[in-house]
Formats: structure tokens, C-alpha cells, sequence
């Protein structure tokens, strides 16, 4: 309560004296060895992320010309190899607002610097559970959703769909083994099991032989109702789509997947999202680019609303209930105040069209239907934000 | 009883003759439905993606935001011939026609700008920068003041139509969709789709007066975003379309409360009246169809269907 009359305060008098704000912002992009997979159909965009922060950072300066407010951005990569915490000591030196994409223990690194206590940090890049739970930072926000929040979403759909008898096949990529974590979880939140479960174990190149091995090597699932996947590097998933044993949708990291953003989302004023990205950058908006260009949004939605640029008045302002952000997602997304993830509708989708949204109809909750995803407040064990 | 209410309304529209235009987003037509009998009468086709719809004063041109032609078409309503196009920037949206009944004030939604075109020498008078999204669009009566609402900047942007340039920028809620002058300019109204709110400035001094918020039963908060509005006669009403909510709210004008919610179909996104303002139509862009609701009872009594994704209506009188 104290908290929001403070905010009001902050922006009647500051709207009224009309000084002219500047809000300078870095990006970080920390550099990851990825392994080979087998598919060369997918290359990842180099300005992955990079061109999310810009498209946001065009939408904050068209809005701060009428404000005289003024926005700037520098962005960083940090090549393989070379250490992280060293750019990230600098960036901090030279603003307290840092948007990350990097692997969440670089992240958690980072956060804990020194340099970065007062900072307001931006995951956009790890799904990490453990960031929004115990290994949670009071400095760290997140504008990717957490994978449970993603298999939540899933486990929804399995619920309406009363598709109850459910198989896994899984890779042994560190992402797809915390992908199959989070599914595991997800199915017992919502009541559901897994009747079988196995690993990807193939080293032959599946574009030739695919329609030979899948049907075998899914055989022994016998019958089941719908068959997920935990291949979240894009892999070996592509491959088991039509060739299995059984004719069954195939769901997870491909099929029928549930997802931060996608170019097949065209409502909810969309379009103009999609379209204002693609032309500036001749491709499509991916899930890292969306998260990437809502961080740079509540920063510029804070600094809008406050006419502030100092982190300790925005970041109160981001965590209020004063703050949401229209996301194109079709409702206001707010922040959790009790871990720093942002809360946002789930797309279900396939490569041509969204399927669904959730949370699902039907799916309540006694604060938000949105906390149905992800960790709720009794869930997540992260103590930073009290 | 339906049927009965129907009968009864239709003794007493008949001097009241007229149309509803409605255009259909996804179908690229527009529809036409009597006010008297409650059915489409003529569908007509029109360029890509049409959205905004407005009459000249007399009513022999319509024009037509065909957003994804990139242009706005003038069309006979009379034969639904497309006349001419105008030029219109690109993806115009929405539009708002001026007092004069000459320039039409144009949100090109992908990009940035408001563009004035001259609907007789078929000519851009200016293009004025806004916010992101440009979409709602108004005129004051004395035809002064022009405004713009931008969904992404969250603004409303106030343009003086003699210099063409911004004068003012207020702050509303998150995606302003709709603004519309009211009691003879004195107010200036702006909804807020994610915000959930309606917005009120005084028109002299551009400054906030009052704020509208709506709850609708068993529906999230999250879900109700109000859009289109209109007002009855001596604005002593607002109708306000709820989106996905599905529902439509009654609003009293003087004393901002909302005194009624009214469930039509799904999506509820823009309306407009019959002549004497007796029953108001409302495009349903989910569920395909218009709903005619009776203003004085406030019930709706009946679903047209029409295109797909129908987006805006407008009115004109056949007698």
C-alpha cells in the first residue's frame, strides 16, 4: 500500500515538472557452444535476442519522444571462451539496467556481483526452474517463461483433451533432461502419469532412416494416448513425427507444442508485433526475441508511468499492481512478486496455427488464472523477495 | 417472446428505415443489414482486410479502411461499386471523417502516423507522427481537435486540424483502442483494451476528469477490455463493447457508473445505432455475427449472422 501511494506520488509531481529522463540499458549476450543436431533445416538467427531488445527499445523511443523521455542501448557479446563476469562488471558500472541472455549460471554469476546489488537484471534466455525458486535473486526478473510454466500449459491440454495415458521420449541434452523434469512435474500437479518412458539413444543420421527405426524404437510404448517429447535443442524430435508405432499426436519440443511466442500468433493486435519485427529484420519473431522485447517494454512501461529512471523507483513500480504491460497475448502481463517471473498466457501451437491458449478454460485459480502456470506462491521456495 | 418483441419493433422502426454496414475483417466483404427487417439484405465485396467504415454526410459514398490493400475505398452504397481509391498511408485502420465532410483523418496502424487525405482532390494533406499502433480516431463536433489513440504508446494524441500538428499527449490506460467526443466536445472519452478502463478528459484543458472501470460476473478482469462505444441520444448513455468478455456495458454519462451489462456474441468489438437510436447493432468478430440489442430494454433480441471476423458498423437512413 505504502508502496503504490509512493508510486502515484512519483508520477504526479514528476509528469508535472516534465524534466527530461534518459534511460541507458545494456544487453549481454553470452556466447554458448551448441552441440550438432541433426537437422540443418533451423539455423538460429545470430541477433537472437538482440533483435526482441530493439524492436522494444523503437516501441519505448517512438512513445518517449512525446514525453521527453529518451531512451539508449548498448549492446554486448561475449565470445566463447572469454569470461562473462568481466563485461558484466563494466556494463553494470555504466547502468544498473542489464538485459541477459546467457545459461542461467552465468546469470546467477552475474547477479551476484557486487556491481549488480541494486541492478535490475533481465533473464530472457533460461527456463530454468531453479532461477525462479530456490536459486531465485532479488535483482534478476524474468520475461521467459520457466519451463513449468511451458509444461504446465502442456499438462492442460492433456487434462481437457482427457488424454490421460501419456509416453516420453527424452534426450540427454542438459535442456532436455530439465525439460523431462519439468513435464514429470507437471503431469502430478495435474494428476496424470507417464506410462512409459524412453531415451533417445540413436547416433545414425535419422533424415534417411527415420521411417525405419522410429516405428520400432516406439513399438514397445504399446498403446497410449498421446506421445511427448523432450528434445528442446530441436534434435531428433522432427524425425519421430508420422513414423510412429502407433498413430498418436506427438506433443512437447515438437507437434503440438506449448510456447513463449510464435509467428503462427496473429491475435491479439499481434500482427503488428509480428510485422513491425519482421520488417526490420527479414525474419520471424522467435520465443528469445519476445522476451528479450518485453524486458526492454517494462522498462520502458515503468519509465513512462514514474517519469523515473532509477532502479530501486522502477523496480517497485514493475513489481506493483499498478504496472502491466500489454503483450500481445490478449490479457495485461504483471510480474510475480514473489520470484520476478512475469506472468503470461502459454500458446499451444503447431507450425501452422495456435492451437490453444493457456490457461486453458476451465483451469481456475483464487488470485489469477495465470498462476496456474509455473510455480504459485506456496510453490516456489524462493526467499529473495520477501 | 422474442418473436413477440420483434413484432412489436417492427411497427414501430418503420419510419425508421435504414441500414447497418458491417465490414467483415477476414472476409474481405461488407454486409448490409436492414434495421427493419433484422437480416442481411446485400453482401459486397471490398479490397483486403476492411475495418474502418464511415458515411459521407449525405450518405452516397461509404468508405472503407481496406487495411491490407493499403488503401481506403470509396464505394456507392447505393450499387456497391467501389468508386476510386484514396490514398491512405499504409494499413489504415481506422478512420474518422471531419465535420467539413471532406478530410478524413486516417491511423495507419503499422506505421506511426495519422494521415489527413483530402476526399476531393483524392489527395495526403499531412501525415502526422504518433505513437506506436495507431488506432482510435475522433473529431471534435466544432472540428477543431482530431485525436488519435495509439495502442502500443498508450496514448491519446491531440492534433489541431489547423496547423496539423500535435498540440497535446495524454496518458491512458494500456491499448487505447476507441476515443469519441462527447457533449458537444465538451468531453473527450478514450478506452483502454488491457487496461480495462475508459478514460474521460476535459476537452479545454486536455486533463483527466474521471475514470470508468467495469466487472463483469464470471468473467476474469483480465477478459474484460473494453473497445467501440457509442452513445445514445443526448449522450445521456454509453454502450461500451466488452471484447472477450462478451458483453456489453451500459454506462451513464453523468455519473460514469455502470449500470448494466448486456451479453451479445463473442468478441464484441464496434456498434452503431438505428436512426432514432432505439436498437443498436454490435459486430461479434469470434462468433461471426451482429448482435441487435433494444436500448430501451436493454436485452439483446437478436443475432445476424454475417462475414467473418465483422470489426465496424455504421448506419444510414433509407427514406
Amino acid at each position: 500500500m505504502h508502496r503504490l501511494v509512493a508510486v502515484v506520488f512519483a508520477l504526479c509531481c514528476a509528469m508535472s515538472t516534465a524534466a527530461e529522463v534518459t534511460l541507458n540499458t545494456n544487453y549481454l549476450h553470452v556466447e554458448i557452444p551448441l552441440p550438432p543436431i541433426l537437422s540443418n533445416l533451423d539455423p538460429i538467427p545470430e541477433n537472437i535476442g538482440l533483435a526482441g531488445v530493439l524492436t522494444g527499445l523503437k516501441d519505448n523511443q517512438t512513445t518517449g519522444r512525446f514525453l521527453d523521455q529518451k531512451y539508449e542501448l548498448t549492446e554486448t557479446y561475449v565470445p566463447e571462451g572469454e569470461d562473462p563476469l568481466v563485461a558484466a562488471k563494466a556494463l553494470l558500472a555504466t547502468s544498473p539496467y542489464l538485459i541477459l541472455n546467457a545459461p542461467a549460471e552465468v546469470q546467477m554469476a552475474i547477479a551476484d556481483l557486487p556491481e549488480a546489488q541494486g541492478a535490475l537484471i533481465f533473464n530472457t534466455s533460461s527456463g530454468s526452474i531453479s532461477l525462479r525458486d530456490g536459486e531465485c535473486r532479488t535483482n534478476l526478473l524474468h520475461t521467459l517463461p520457466s519451463d513449468a510454466m511451458r509444461t504446465d500449459a502442456l499438462a492442460q491440454v492433456f487434462v481437457k483433451k482427457r488424454w490421460t495415458d501419456l509416453v516420453m521420449i527424452t534426450g540427454t541434452h542438459p535442456q532436455d533432461v530439465a525439460y523431462a523434469q519439468a513435464v514429470r512435474q507437471s503431469l502430478t500437479k495435474f494428476g496424470l502419469d507417464l506410462a512409459g518412458e524412453k531415451e533417445w539413444a540413436f547416433d545414425a543420421d535419422m533424415r534417411r532412416n527415420a521411417s525405419q527405426e522410429v516405428p520400432l524404437f516406439t513399438q514397445d510404448f504399446g498403446d497410449y494416448d498421446a506421445m511427448i517429447l523432450a528434445d528442446e535443442l530441436h534434435d531428433f524430435g522432427r524425425y519421430v513425427l508420422y513414423n510412429t508405432w502407433e498413430a498418436r499426436p506427438v506433443t512437447g519440443s515438437e507437434g503440438l507444442s506449448a510456447v513463449t511466442w510464435s509467428p503462427v500468433i496473429e491475435q491479439w493486435g499481434a500482427a503488428q508485433l509480428q510485422s513491425r519485427f519482421e520488417k526490420a529484420n527479414d525474419r520471424q519473431m522467435t520465443s528469445v526475441d519476445y522476451a528479450a522485447w518485453a524486458a526492454m517494454r517494462t522498462l520502458g512501461e515503468a519509465v513512462t508511468r514514474t517519469n523515473a529512471a532509477d532502479p530501486e523507483t522502477l523496480r517497485n513500480y514493475i513489481l506493483s499492481d499498478a504496472f502491466e504491460l500489454a503483450g500481445f497475448k490478449g490479457r495485461p502481463l504483471t510480474y510475480r512478486d514473489w520470484n520476478g517471473q512475469l506472468r503470461q498466457p502459454i500458446a499451444i501451437v503447431h507450425p501452422r496455427a495456435l492451437v490453444a491458449q493457456a490457461p486453458l478454460d476451465g483451469f481456475l485459480h483464487q488470485v489469477n488464472e495465470l498462476d496456474s502456470l509455473g510455480l504459485d506462491r506456496p510453490e516456489s521456495t524462493c526467499e529473495a523477495f520477501q | 417472446m422474442i418473436r413477440t418483441t420483434l413484432a412489436a419493433l417492427l411497427l414501430t422502426t418503420t419510419a425508421n428505415a435504414g441500414e447497418i454496414w458491417v465490414t467483415n475483417e477476414k472476409d474481405d466483404t461488407v454486409s448490409v443489414i436492414s434495421t427493419e427487417t433484422l437480416e442481411v439484405i446485400k453482401t459486397y465485396e471490398t479490397g483486403e482486410r476492411p475495418r474502418g467504415i464511415t458515411f459521407s454526410k449525405d450518405f452516397s459514398l461509404l468508405y472503407i479502411c481496406a487495411s491490407d490493400s493499403n488503401a481506403v475505398q470509396v464505394m456507392d452504397p447505393n450499387t456497391g461499386k467501389i468508386l476510386h481509391d484514396l490514398p491512405s498511408g499504409e494499413d489504415p485502420e481506422q478512420f474518422v471523417l471531419h465535420p467539413d465532410d471532406r478530410h478524413l483523418y486516417i491511423a495507419n496502424e503499422d506505421d506511426a502516423i495519422t494521415t489527413v487525405v483530402d476526399t476531393q482532390t483524392r489527395k495526403v494533406v499531412a501525415q502526422i507522427d504518433v505513437g506506436i499502433e495507431p488506432e482510435g480516431m475522433a473529431v471534435s463536433p466544432d472540428g477543431k481537435i482530431a485525436i488519435t489513440t495509439s495502442e502500443t504508446t498508450n496514448m491519446a494524441h491531440w492534433i489541431d486540424t489547423e496547423t496539423q500538428e500535435l498540440f497535446a499527449n495524454t496518458l491512458v490506460d494500456s491499448r487505447p483502442r476507441h476515443a469519441e467526443f462527447v457533449k458537444d466536445g465538451a468531453e473527450m472519452w478514450v478506452s483502454s483494451e488491457i487496461g480495462g478502463t475508459l478514460t474521460i478528459f476535459d476537452t479545454a484543458t486536455q486533463a483527466e476528469m474521471g475514470k470508468i472501470s467495469f466487472e463483469v460476473q464470471g468473467v476474469h478482469p483480465d477478459r474484460v477490455q473494453p473497445v467501440g462505444f457509442e452513445f445514445t441520444a443526448g449522450d445521456s448513455h454509453a454502450f461500451v463493447a466488452l471484447g472477450p468478455s462478451n458483453h456489453v456495458a451500459v454506462v451513464n454519462a453523468e455519473t460514469y457508473e455502470v449500470e448494466d451489462y448486456i451479453l451479445v456474441g463473442r468478441r464484441v468489438w464496434h456498434m452503431d445505432f438505428n436512426e432514432d437510436r432505439s436498437l443498436l447493432f454490435t459486430t461479434n468478430g469470434v462468433s461471426g455475427d451482429v448482435t441487435v440489442i433494444d436500448v430501451a430494454k436493454r436485452e439483446a433480441i437478436k443475432s445476424i449472422k454475417v462475414g467473418r471476423f465483422p470489426w465496424g458498423a455504421a448506419f444510414r437512413p433509407t427514406n
